[in-house]
């Protein structure tokens, strides 16, 4: 696979979601607008945070006069469960010179991963890929320049849009798309179930800790149900 | 000002917490239960993610028939384990969400 091939993967992977994120990016920037963030700030806040819930918590922070410590600890809560896809793409990225890491770092989202990961990961008969960062970087890219063009239209447009249309559906089937096809052992059914439960009994938590505690009490229960078996 | 000294920070605490284990690869040799969890990590992330958003309604669990987001869910869940296609699994997902709004 050459770079080009595995960048335009990973911008294909990630076209179906953006149709999910684009209503979002919009609200996005309507919220923004109306919490007194200036046009210009909450345009660049999708470039400089890059992370569409916790934009989201940040405005109604800001419009709620919130203090500064408090909305940068609800930020870094609200987006720790990157840590667990930065743990699942370092052994991919290894070798990579410090820029390449620095940018996919950076554009390590939900999204961006969730539509690169069922072309990572190792399976029968491939080999590891070598081209990871590029299929990394095609999805990262697709879904950055889709969140700056759907804020930009919030911001610019305002609350003018049809909310209606339910397009934000999108996101939750095209993530049941991904993952269905990925769940190929009991362990895996397990961790999916595990997950799914305690995410939805976990919900009311503040700042979106229930999905992260949820996301590891799957790994735990996957684990678990494997070592039994070896 | 301080709208912008409040997204510098957040934004350098978000790239922060993204580029945790990328830059510590290599330089640390991690424990084995911990390398073991990796696997689980896309399913069960993408799970958490996912679930909440077809059950939980207004702060609510809603399993009954009046909450089409779930039953359109749960259909392209089947579809998607029967076929494993992308466009089949969102394209009878969305069908499925519209039809049961009308019913």
């Amino acid at each position: 696979m050459s770079p080009r091939h595995a960048f335009l993967l990973g911008l294909r992977s990630v076209l179906p979601l953006l149709l999910g994120v684009a209503p979002f990016g919009v609200i996005y920037g309507v919220i923004a607008l109306q919490s007194g963030i200036p046009a210009l700030a909450a345009m660049l806040m999708s470039s400089i945070v890059f992370a569409g819930s916790a934009q989201f918590l940040l405005a109604q922070l800001v419009g709620a006069g919130a203090p500064m410590l408090l909305s940068v600890g609800a930020v870094g809560l609200i987006n720790l469960r990157h840590a667990l896809y930065s743990a699942s793409v370092a052994p991919l990225l290894a070798r990579l010179p410090r820029r390449w890491k620095l940018l996919l770092a950076y554009l390590l989202t939900d999204e961006a991963y969730a539509a690169a990961i069922p072309h990572l990961l190792p399976a029968p008969g491939k080999p590891v890929v070598a081209m990871a960062h590029w299929i990394l970087f095609g999805s990262g890219f697709g879904l950055w320049a889709g969140w700056q063009v759907s804020t930009l239209v919030g911001v610019v447009v305002g609350a003018q849009l049809p909310a209606g249309l339910g397009l934000d559906f999108a996101l939750p089937l095209t993530f049941i798309a991904i993952v269905v096809p990925m769940i190929r052992s009991r362990a895996l059914l397990a961790a999916a179930l595990a997950a799914g439960v305690a995410a939805v009994l976990l919900a009311a938590l503040p700042y979106k800790l229930g999905l992260f505690v949820a996301a590891l009490a799957g790994l735990l229960v996957g684990a678990a149900l494997t070592e039994r078996r070896t | 000002m301080s709208i912008w000294v409040l997204m510098g920070v957040c934004g350098v605490v978000t790239f922060l917490i993204r580029y945790s284990f990328i830059a510590a690869e290599g330089h640390y040799q991690p424990p084995n239960w911990f390398v073991r969890l990796l696997p689980f990590v896309p399913v069960a992330a993408l799970t958490a993610l996912t679930v909440p958003d077809l059950v939980v309604v207004d702060g609510a669990i809603a399993l009954g028939s009046g909450n089409s987001r779930l039953w359109a869910g749960v259909i392209a869940i089947g579809v998607a384990a029967l076929w494993r296609n992308a466009v089949l699994t969102i394209g009878v997902g969305f069908m499925a969400f519209y039809l049961l709004q009308r019913v």
